[in-house]
């Protein structure tokens, strides 16, 4: 027992004389998370290849996708958090001055104003999924410079970081990927020690601020939220993407109809099935088992994602993995949430598993950034 | 780790985001098993519903075919093109290509689609060739989809269509055979289990609930080959002689069955139009006449079964005319002192009247009941007549002697070909049979043998150097028959210079096969008698009867003697 001990002992004490830097460490990525996130994205693939109607097509650009985000994660993954810490506020900066050009330039898809065009590239990209990084990056910025627990003023000022994107990005509209933003910002100053009074001010301050959200938000949005409290009241209009998910999910069963043999999906019975609703097609086709199996993924990542947050090695770091790792968690949760008709449709994606391109591209770089607080990290404690 | 927990001292900040977070899981998780298992059966039913149909399967509709397996009336498979206009009105690029292959103008489909862009379902074209609506289907314009139905295809055409009818474009019998045995052939669409997209679109079969019965095939009498030549025949007499219709009926003496029944105006059923209507008619079995001479070997027929009469028996016609009352029967010209053979061969309607009046006065009405004059024939043809043949209480002796030459009694061209079909068979009479029977047909014995074998030799008269039908003779053949000429009936009675012309008889006279009868209604110009105009037609058409149905010749030494000397008409 003792013996055993020691030898623990010894393998924690991380000597720099004798460890060796391993391949992975020389490019600071970190091998469990890369491990996760390349299962997760298999499977991604093979729900998106029976959920787009088997189009290879489809496949090949996901796959483009993806290779640009690992890319992205690795660039990512090697610049050091201080460097991070260094540009987030002209990041930020960047980021607000591209959302207000969003909503002056920005061009048009299924009536929302989100894309923004790289003049003479023909490239598009929509700016509010950065910011999904970038917040959650500054409100880490901002508060680990000040003493902690954060005082009223701070708080404030963290609030009004947070709300100026959320407003621009509601504006588009684009009220998911706002409420997503918000989260993550208000994750960090919860993660931050928030006082307890200073979270019942804002559940507090949250009613009103719904009543002033729902004056603002456009009929769509006011009729998602609707359908979501009664479905049934719109079955045919927009309940119907709910009524059927709900369908697809139920008919898969415990072990699902088996790949490529899902009716739901494959017959356009269900909306949006290869984007927002993809999940529904895993679980028609696997099952209950599938769906927990996918989670468990999901949870891997989250967990190792903490375990990371909980390692960093500064309050900047720490703040940030920690947002990062939940926010993906969030994600996950209201995805899965939407589709299964507890939460309303909002449009959030299935991450790393639905088609398109910049909500991968971002997830891809946090990862970057969640790696690079890691293998950053001064091994000898001082 | 636990060092640099502890240096946050709000490191517990993160485990309990992280077990809310492991409720908002569970609840997810919670959801899933929610819907996935204790909702699964009630969910799966909803998404069957949506994609699982019940297809209809489309029967086969039962084969028409002829004695020998001809067929008459096919189904084929065919493409019906419809469209959903609530979809199609979207796809405005593609109208005037599906105008133009489905055959309508641009402008009528746009009124169409336009007209019904609330609806769900427009036919664009039915029966459709199969690879021109893939073609149409193989672009993929929003809304446009297809059926499977089966069309009728009727190979003889015009030639067999007032026998075999018609199907409407349904596939239900409308006229003909396919009327009347509509429930035999029609068969019994199937049903299956499908999947279907959103669009509609079968994607794959599940499982066959019902198969598709389909209908039985029916093989009719008619010998196509004879049917040809009656129909070709009457067709070139009906033309040259201006009538304005014409049947012609043979039937096989030793079964009954109709070997060939042709009309004129004809019709072509595959490509039938408005005019055509009144050419539906199966004249044969559905217009009656009077059969005037024709039935006068059935009454000498009649007065030989009396017994009161002989076969050589002799009477006087003189002065060639018989007055009953204030009404007087003519004969075309005094004849004298005749026997009963040559009642038949120069047709003396004296001698007719002397014969019937010599009778019981219910007995000659009884006799034609017999041989099935007046009578429904019970072929089970739609909009067949009965014809008529009164019977009365008493008879007036002016009525008894007009009934002897064929007036006062309304008869169908089959009827009469089944009355000499009786004849020819030595008294026999059959059940008449538009379908082809198997082995032999008993029949029923409404005459003495002897009786009609001696009226057969009589008719042979008729053909004969004196006889008033030379043109009815078939070379190498006996042919025995009986000419007819009568005034048409119209609104005003009689009418002077309207005839129908006929002639009826069978061959060959040493063991007659066939019986065969030729109407051909208001000629017009010169030629009008029985044995102008309906004789030669007989004559061609037993010709190729007889030919077709193999029978032996009888007669050995053929003599044309006198033939191109007119005979005298009848009246």
């Amino acid at each position: 027992m003792s013996r055993y001990d020691f030898q623990h002992q010894l393998g924690s004490s991380h000597s720099p004389v004798t460890r060796r830097i391993s391949l992975m460490q020389a490019i600071h990525l970190d091998a469990p998370l890369m491990g996760g996130l390349l299962v997760l994205v298999c499977v991604g693939l093979f729900v998106l290849y029976s959920a787009s109607g088997q189009s290879m097509d489809t496949l090949m650009r996901q796959l483009v996708r993806i290779t640009a985000g690992f890319a992205a994660m690795m660039v990512m993954a090697f610049i050091s958090p201080r460097t991070y810490k260094r540009w987030t506020p002209w990041l930020f900066g960047i980021g607000l001055i591209l959302l207000v050009g969003v909503l002056v330039t920005g061009t048009q898809a299924k009536g929302a104003q989100r894309w923004l065009a790289i003049p003479g590239t023909g490239v598009r990209f929509q700016p509010s999924e950065i910011m999904k990084v970038i917040v959650p990056m500054m409100l880490a910025w901002y508060l680990a410079e000040r003493a902690l627990p954060p005082g009223w003023r701070p708080v404030l000022l963290s609030a009004v970081l947070i709300m100026v994107p959320t407003v621009l990005i509601a504006r588009q509209p684009d009220l998911g990927t706002s409420l997503l933003i918000a989260s993550s910002g208000f994750i960090v100053l919860f993660l931050s020690g928030l006082n307890w009074k200073y979270i019942a001010g804002l559940t507090a301050a949250a009613v009103p601020a719904g009543a002033g959200i729902w004056m603002v938000m456009h009929d769509y949005q006011r009729q998602r939220v609707l359908t979501f409290l009664d479905p049934e009241r719109d079955r045919w209009g927009a309940g119907w993407n709910i009524t059927q998910s709900k369908t697809a999910i139920g008919s898969g069963g415990w072990e699902g109809k088996g790949w490529l043999h899902g009716t739901q999906a494959h017959l356009d019975f269900l909306p949006e099935s290869s984007t927002d609703f993809i999940i529904a097609v895993l679980a028609e086709e696997f099952g209950l088992l599938g769906v927990c199996a996918l989670l468990m993924i999901y949870f891997a990542i989250v967990a190792r994602g903490m375990y990371i947050a909980m390692n960093a090695q500064d309050t900047y770091s720490r703040l940030l993995a920690g947002s990062i790792t939940l926010t993906f968690f969030v994600y996950v949760f209201v995805n899965i949430g939407m589709v299964s008709g507890i939460l309303p449709v909002v449009g959030v994606p299935l991450p790393m598993v639905s088609y398109g391109g910049t909500s991968i591209v971002t997830l891809m770089a946090s990862f970057g950034i969640l790696m690079s607080i890691h293998t950053h990290r001064k091994l000898v404690s001082t | 780790m636990s060092e640099q927990l502890k240096q946050s001292q709000f490191g517990w900040r993160y485990y309990m985001v992280l077990a809310m977070f492991a409720v908002l899981a569970v609840v997810v998780i919670g959801r899933l098993i929610y819907l996935q298992v204790e909702s699964q059966a009630f969910l799966q039913d909803q998404g069957d519903r949506r994609v699982v149909r019940v297809e209809r399967i489309p029967a086969y509709r039962g084969l028409i075919e002829d004695r020998n397996g001809e067929p008459l009336a096919v189904s084929t498979p065919v493409q019906t093109l419809w469209a959903n206009p609530q979809e199609l009105i979207d796809a405005q690029y593609a109208w005037g290509f599906l105008a133009k292959s489905t055959g309508v103008s641009e402008s009528s489909l746009r009124d169409r689609i336009l007209r019904n862009q609330e609806k769900q379902f427009i036919y664009l074209r039915r029966h459709m060739n199969p690879s021109k609506a893939d073609d149409i289907l193989g672009r993929h314009i929003p809304g446009v989809y297809s059926i499977e139905e089966h069309r009728r295809y009727y190979p003889a055409g015009e030639v067999t269509s007032h026998l075999v009818g018609f199907t409407n474009i349904d596939e239900e019998g409308q006229e003909g055979i396919e009327l009347s045995f509509d429930e035999f052939l029609k068969g019994e669409a199937g049903k299956k289990r499908v999947i279907k997209d959103l669009r509609r679109r079968i994607v794959k079969d599940v499982g066959l609930i019902k198969p598709a019965a389909p209908g039985t095939d029916i093989t009719l009498s008619i010998d196509l080959r004879a049917q040809y030549l009656a129909y070709r025949e009457l067709l070139s007499a009906v033309t040259e002689y201006r009538a304005s219709s014409g049947s012609a009926v043979a039937i096989d003496i030793k079964t009954g069955e109709v070997l060939a029944l042709v009309n004129q105006p004809s019709y072509n059923p595959n490509n039938r139009t408005r005019g055509d209507v009144p050419n539906f008619r199966n004249r044969a079995l559905t217009d009656v006449f009077e059969p005037g001479s024709t039935v006068k070997p059935f009454t000498v027929a009649a007065a030989l079964s009396s017994g009161k009469w002989k076969a050589y028996s002799k009477l006087d016609t003189s002065p060639g005319y018989l007055r009953i009352g204030s009404k007087s029967i003519r004969d075309m010209s005094n004849y004298g002192v005749i026997d009963l053979g040559k009642i038949i061969a120069k047709s003396s309607n004296v001698g007719a009247s002397k014969l019937a009046l010599s009778m019981d006065d219910q007995y000659l009405s009884s006799f034609f009941r017999k041989v099935g004059l007046g009578q429904a024939t019970g072929v089970g043809f739609p909009g067949e007549s009965v014809g008529m043949l009164p019977a009365r209480q008493k008879w007036r002796r002016i009525e008894v002697a007009t009934l002897s030459y064929g007036y006062g009694l309304s008869v169908t061209a089959l009827q009469l070909a089944q009355a000499y079909a009786i004849l020819g068979s030595g008294g026999i009479k059959r059940q008449v049979s538009l379908l082809k029977v198997d082995g032999d047909v008993p029949g029923e014995r409404v005459m003495d043998e002897t009786v009609a074998r001696q009226v057969v030799q009589m008719m042979e008269g008729v053909v004969d150097v004196h006889g008033t039908a030379k043109k009815a003779r078939v070379p190498g053949y006996r042919v025995a028959g009986k000419t007819g000429t009568v005034h048409k009936v119209s609104a005003g009675g009689y009418q002077d210079h309207r005839y129908l012309a006929m002639f009826a008889g069978v061959a060959p006279v040493e063991d007659p096969a066939i019986a065969l009868v030729v109407v051909i209604d208001d000629p017009k110009g010169d030629m009008y008698y029985g044995g102008q105009v309906a004789a030669p037609v007989f004559s061609r058409v037993m010709a190729g009867l007889l030919r077709v149905k193999n029978i032996p010749p009888d007669k050995t030494v053929e003599t044309y003697v006198g033939l191109a000397k007119a005979a005298t008409p009848d009246s």
